[in-house]
């Protein structure tokens, strides 16, 4: 190519435009800059303890092994006493900054004693320095971490547009907008509402007969009318299951070298049930913790208890059993730590905690409640039927599924087994292990439960079922915030507490603290109930706003942290795939059973496998079970199903409380090519050219089902021109092949090219960013 | 400066822009400075560190990591000993043995016989490096490596081990060593991944690969690792049934849509959706146009050997890995299956060398030619070694070998890594390391530090903790730095 000025410059003007835009974008995930004046009154929790927590710990906190210099800044009796290295000095003296060592260090520019040290990559930034001077000035007063005191219902707050708020939660909503200037949008135009909401309960769109139901309905109780037909439906429980099955890290092989199938799906169609049911949240957690230690236990509490048993297991010959039934154990105290009471246990699996009060020994003390299972570090290695659960597991008859266990989809007569928990007669000494390694025991250790969040009470039974009515204790200072946080994840895209799985030191402050312990306590005043405190959320005013950001809004809440608008998120993995096939008429809706396997590009598992075992060749099932929900696609561990994984699913390794949410491009391949939203794309092309209507009339029907309204003029213009261009120029081989994607039958009714024309504008109509966003 | 107007003259220089200039491989440098954030990840100032600048001058751009999975038995390629050979038969001295754990599948022989290579070495070159008659063409290139027969792992059991020499970790789901540079060091060229995956597999015993190890773990997604398969589809999704031009159509068409929600919406994710349908739209043209081997010379095909034409092969993978990292793909993955011996070593290890050496070599050598090798790190070697006692019985022709985590070769060529040296010893058995260790960590860190990464420094902060590929340990290995 010849260098050309022309092209050149425009390279250059481009690149500068597109140089500001990207530094726009950025700045859309920074969470919202502190601002840089001093509180009036410096809190420690909120201000002091996440610098101390941060910059200071690793030396100065809970980890004795690693102190340095005797100090710990993070335990006021060590911060105020003489320092060990130099008597007549204090870290802190209270009100005189001047005199406190550990100011004088972290507001020195000389290297050699600088904190934190020259040679750490940690810095203190300067309004840090100056917040900590002040707090000292103020007297220096710790405080518990927050997290770990017991939530109260404070008194709703004040506010000002009193006509707004709908329900409890939207007056701590509104009073934190309110000190900040901003006043919450109007409430969403109906369709958008409906999609919203109905995305969020059943994970489908609404139907058109729904939408015209909902736009008829002009009574001020039209909303929750809809909402109630909503929670009616079976589809709320899986939609409800996804988080849970992530949580539980469930998967339907065994993970490791040879990644054998296993049978854990009936566990899967128990939660569903469960969420159906509306099994309270103690009952649903303690069944599955402990289901079969309750008395006169059932085979359905047993069944539920499969959740501890989702973890991977190895088949791999020659491993070293202990190593990796020690590696079980960990997994569930693990998820108990980061799932059920959201803090980061694991950190103590090597050593005292660097950041929060949990010190090793309490680690093992967690651990052994979950070391006596009748279980050990290699059963079997990859083989047949009978490996697809490993023992202890029980065994699902045809008689259990006619009756006690009915919610279970056992599509044939076979033998199916799924692995439970139960534990030994006499329960397994656990030791300490040093460094956490499983062949280096320590001091031996009884079960209980670390003593800052709530100490072991004695009389329980020092199992399971013990560690089950610790966790629902109402004293309990985290079991209901972290689900109530996990829940408005869900509903409003962003937690109370944005690091959902860590509530500790190093996590995230509450946005809404009062918001946050009102909701906790409210939950367990009502006994733990979850369709009730969904309902609380999504027929609040803040859930039912608009998703309309103004530049002032963007600039002052880039992360809609105070939600002065709606929640606008892309759905998740699975939903997509459920849209694309609910829109099209192609879902298929049956509930639980066996995972499926729809298309998939040829060679993923063959390309990877080790050649053995019933998942070393992908066998692509046919008929109704190509368009079955995005969760009962089979999940293989070690090679995911892509068109999930690439919009962020789980690969289920372990306990996952949050995704992430990414916008890449093979997401957009994805939409393009996958011949799942292809042949959605033909067989809807195909039912409305059928229908005898005008092409207008065909495209805004699409587009209804589709997008979950009634397109603009302006759209229904861009998209009919479209298929008129294409209609026009489409050549009948290239048409031919367009349309010969997917094995659902080809409709001999309608015109190739029109077919093709039609079907690349449905498609369009699928890759639009709205399509796969509820806003 | 108001978006909208900003976002509405981007488009209308894009469509124009587009239409002037067709997108092929000689304007993937321009594709570069046209979009500089798009494979990037979110940098986080709360890092303490800025993504996309090394931390000081870096010697290599790129890696390319010919990883042999199973382990190759060191015995029988780089690690000479005649001592091993004289007493095979013999019981492992237990002084030698030591305490070291053994996995399942040995631990409860009733003996432990040694067993020599079946096969002879000789020197080469000005380094006068030991090399196995079954990799003879490496034995040319060997003054252009080092090789490091000092290497020494944590785990016995293939799938912690592969995942901690990937990620530095045993347990999974963090990130992959090709993200944590594609974090570290952004991307070169902006059609195509910073950190792509080429899997081929020979015909020994087989270890099973798992996405995990080209995992983003809590980095940001765009910093996973991307699968090049052979066949019409080399990355997922991509093959398109609609032309350029009618695609172009739909795109254009999609973003007038898309952009009457984003002036109604007001939201900066919908303006980043357009933007990735367009980064997805030049990598249709661009990875079709690199995976494309039948425009390379008689003289490269020649030198990759005859395989090389055939998609999937290890010989492809490494013709391809060459265009991809000449293309600026920061870290090129390969990993080649079936280095297992358990049994039958002779037969298989045989045919898995013949599989590699030749391609191995000519990557070395084309890269040196074409003067890249300076600025690529190139990686050959497994997760562990394989033990010096023979694994099952011992005939005469035939033996296997265990898994062995304390000692097993590996080589690197290029990228600042002294050429023409060997570093490190084993004992005259080849079981323990007696000179110059290096364990996984200190291997990671050397790699980070020749692409200009304080392996201290390249962290992310996930879950309140600091994470780093080489977690809390490792040291840079000055003596095999040029």
């Amino acid at each position: 190519m010849k260098f050309s000025w022309k092209i050149f410059c425009a390279v250059v003007v481009v690149s500068g435009l597109i140089f500001l835009l990207s530094q726009t974008w950025h700045s859309n995930n920074k969470s919202m800059q502190a601002s840089t004046q001093l509180p009036e009154l410096v809190s420690y929790n909120f201000d002091i303890r996440p610098i101390l927590s941060d910059k200071c710990s690793a030396c100065h906190g809970p980890d004795a092994n690693k102190r340095k210099a005797g100090l710990r800044m993070d335990d006021s009796v060590s911060a105020f006493a003489a320092l060990k290295e130099n008597p007549a000095a204090h870290a802190l003296v209270a009100f005189k900054p001047e005199q406190s060592e550990a100011f004088l260090r972290i507001s020195s520019k000389d290297t050699a004693v600088m904190m934190p040290p020259f040679s750490s990559v940690l810095k203190l930034t300067q309004h840090e320095i100056n917040l900590i001077g002040k707090w000292i000035q103020q007297g220096a007063k710790y405080e518990k971490h927050w997290a770990f005191v017991s939530p109260q219902k404070a008194a709703l707050p004040k506010v000002k547009m009193t006509e707004w708020p709908r329900n409890d939660i939207d007056y701590f909503i509104l009073a934190k907008q309110e000190q900040k200037g901003l006043s919450p949008n109007e409430e969403a135009d109906k369709e958008r509402l409906l999609k919203r909401v109905s995305l969020d309960l059943t994970g489908l769109p609404p139907t058109i007969e729904m939408m015209d139901k909902f736009l008829a309905d002009t009574s001020s109780a039209a909303y929750e009318n809809a909402v109630d037909q909503l929670f009616k439906k079976p589809a709320y429980g899986e939609k409800m299951s996804l988080h849970w099955l992530d949580l539980a890290r469930y998967a339907d092989s065994h993970g490791y070298q040879d990644d054998g199938y296993r049978t854990q799906w009936p566990w899967r169609d128990w939660v569903i049930h469960a969420f159906n049911e509306n099994l309270h949240y103690n009952d649903f957690v303690t069944w599955q913790l402990a289901g079969d230690l309750l008395p006169n236990s059932t085979k359905e509490q047993l069944l539920a208890t499969g959740f501890n048993r989702n973890h991977k297991i190895t088949e791999e010959g020659g491993v070293i059993p202990e190593e990796y039934r020690t590696m079980y154990v960990t997994d569930r105290n693990d998820l108990f730590g980061k799932g059920l009471l959201g803090v980061t246990l694991e950190c103590a699996h090597c050593h005292d905690h660097k950041y929060d009060p949990f010190s090793q020994k309490e680690y093992y003390q967690m651990f052994a409640f979950f070391n006596s299972v009748k279980e050990v570090g290699i059963e079997s290695v990859i083989g047949g039927p009978e490996t697809y659960a490993k023992k202890p597991m029980m065994q699902i008859t045809n008689e259990d599924v006619k009756s006690v266990l009915s919610f279970i989809n056992k599509t044939d007569t076979g033998k199916l087994i799924v692995s439970v928990m139960g534990d030994l007669d006499t329960a397994r000494k656990t030791h300490i292990l040093k460094r956490g390694n499983y062949d280096a025991p320590g001091d031996e250790v009884e079960p209980g439960t670390p003593a800052a969040i709530l100490p072991f009470n004695k009389d329980l039974p020092k199992n399971r079922l013990g560690l089950s009515e610790w966790l629902f204790d109402k004293k309990n200072p985290l079991t209901a915030r972290v689900y109530v946080n996990i829940l408005w994840q869900e509903f409003f895209g962003r937690g109370i507490v944005k690091t959902a799985g860590d509530f500790g030191m190093q996590g995230e402050l509450p946005s809404n603290p009062a918001l946050l312990d009102w909701l906790a306590v409210d939950f367990m005043e009502y006994n733990w109930d979850i369709k009730r405190l969904v309902k609380q959320m999504v027929t609040s005013a803040t859930y039912r706003q608009s998703a309309i950001v103004t530049k002032e809004k963007l600039a002052v809440d880039p992360d809609n942290i105070l939600l002065a608008r709606g929640p606008r998120y892309r759905i998740a993995a699975e939903l997509i795939r459920d849209l694309v096939l609910s829109s099209s008429g192609l879902l298929n809706i049956s509930i639980g059973g066996p995972s499926v396997k729809p298309y998939q590009p040829s060679g993923l598992w063959e390309g990877a496998t080790s050649g053995r075992g019933l998942l070393s060749i992908y066998v692509q099932n046919h008929g109704e079970e190509l368009y079955r929900r995005g969760m009962y696609t089979l999940i293989k561990r070690t090679v995911p199903p892509p068109s999930l994984a690439i919009f962020d699913a789980s690969n289920r390794d372990m306990c996952e409380v949050r995704r992430l949410r990414t916008n890449t491009p093979l997401q957009a391949l994805v939409m393009m090519n996958d011949p799942t939203v292809l042949e959605a794309s033909r067989v809807l092309a195909a039912k409305l050219l059928e229908k005898k209507s005008d092409i207008k009339t065909k495209i805004a029907e699409a587009f209804r089902l589709i997008v979950c309204r009634k397109p603009v003029e302006k759209e229904l213009e861009v998209l009919t021109n479209y298929y008129n261009k294409e209609v026009k120029t489409l050549k009948e081989p290239i048409a031919e092949k367009a349309i010969t994607v997917g094995e659902y039958p080809l409709s001999k009714k309608v015109d190739i090219k029109q077919l093709a024309a039609m079907m690349r504008v449905i498609s369009t109509i699928y890759n639009l960013e709205e399509t796969i966003t509820k806003s | 400066m108001d978006k909208e107007i900003l976002e509405h003259g981007f488009n209308f220089n894009r469509r124009r822009f587009l239409s002037t200039l067709s997108l092929g491989i000689g304007s993937v440098a321009l594709g570069s400075l046209l979009m500089p954030d798009l494979f990037s990840g979110s940098g986080t100032e709360e890092n303490g560190f800025a993504p996309g600048i090394p931390h000081f001058a870096p010697k290599a751009k790129r890696v390319i990591y010919l990883f042999q999975n199973g382990a190759p038995a060191q015995q029988e390629l780089f690690d000479y000993k005649p001592k091993l050979r004289e007493m095979t038969g013999k019981e492992i001295p237990s002084s030698v043995r030591g305490t070291q754990r053994l996995t399942g599948m040995t631990a409860n022989q009733a003996s432990f016989p040694l067993v020599g290579s079946f096969v002879d070495f000789k020197q080469f070159g000005d380094s006068r490096a030991w090399i196995s008659d079954l990799l003879p063409y490496t034995a040319k290139i060997v003054d252009d490596l080092c090789i490091v027969k000092s290497m020494y792992t944590e785990a016995i059991n293939h799938d912690p081990a592969l995942t901690f020499i990937q990620t530095g970790s045993q347990q999974g789901n963090r990130p992959s060593m090709g993200s944590w540079l594609s974090y570290g060091l952004g991307n070169e060229n902006k059609n195509l991944p910073a950190f792509t995956v080429l899997l081929s597999r020979g015909v020994g015993n087989g270890q099973g690969v798992y996405s995990k190890l080209w995992s983003n773990g809590f980095l940001d997604s765009v910093h996973q690792g991307v699968q090049f398969s052979k066949g019409e589809d080399p990355v997922l999704y991509l093959r398109d049934g609609m032309n350029r031009g009618e695609r172009r159509d739909m795109l254009d068409n999609l973003s007038e849509l898309n952009e009457m929600s984003y002036k109604q919406f007001g939201d900066p994710e919908i303006t980043t959706r357009i933007k990735q349908y367009e980064m997805a739209y030049r990598m249709q043209t661009a990875v079709p146009e690199v995976m494309d081997l039948s425009k390379e010379p008689d003289s490269i095909v020649n030198m990759y050997g005859p395989d090389c034409l055939v998609p999937g092969t290890f010989a492809a993978n490494c013709l391809l890995a060459r265009k991809l990292s000449e293309n600026g793909v920061r870290f090129v993955q390969l990993y080649h299956q079936g280095w297992d011996q358990h049994g039958n070593l002779p037969y298989e290890i045989t045919r898995q060398a013949k599989d590699v050496d030749q391609a191995s070599a000519a990557l070395v050598t084309d890269l040196k030619q074409r003067g890249l090798l300076d600025e690529t790190l190139v990686i050959w070697g497994g997760e562990f070694g394989r033990t010096s006692y023979t694994q099952g019985t011992l005939t005469k022709d035939n033996y296997g070998r265990d898994h062995h985590p304390r000692c097993f070769s590996i080589w690197m060529a290029g990228g600042g890594i002294k050429p023409g040296i060997v570093y490190g010893e084993t004992d005259e058995l080849g079981y323990n390391i007696i000179k110059d260790p290096v364990h996984v960590h200190d291997f990671q860190a050397t790699v980070l530090n020749q692409l200009g990464l304080d392996h201290e420094k390249l962290i992310f902060k996930h879950l309140g903790r600091r994470y780093r590929l080489t977690d809390v340990s490792g040291k840079v290995i000055r003596d095999i730095i040029s």
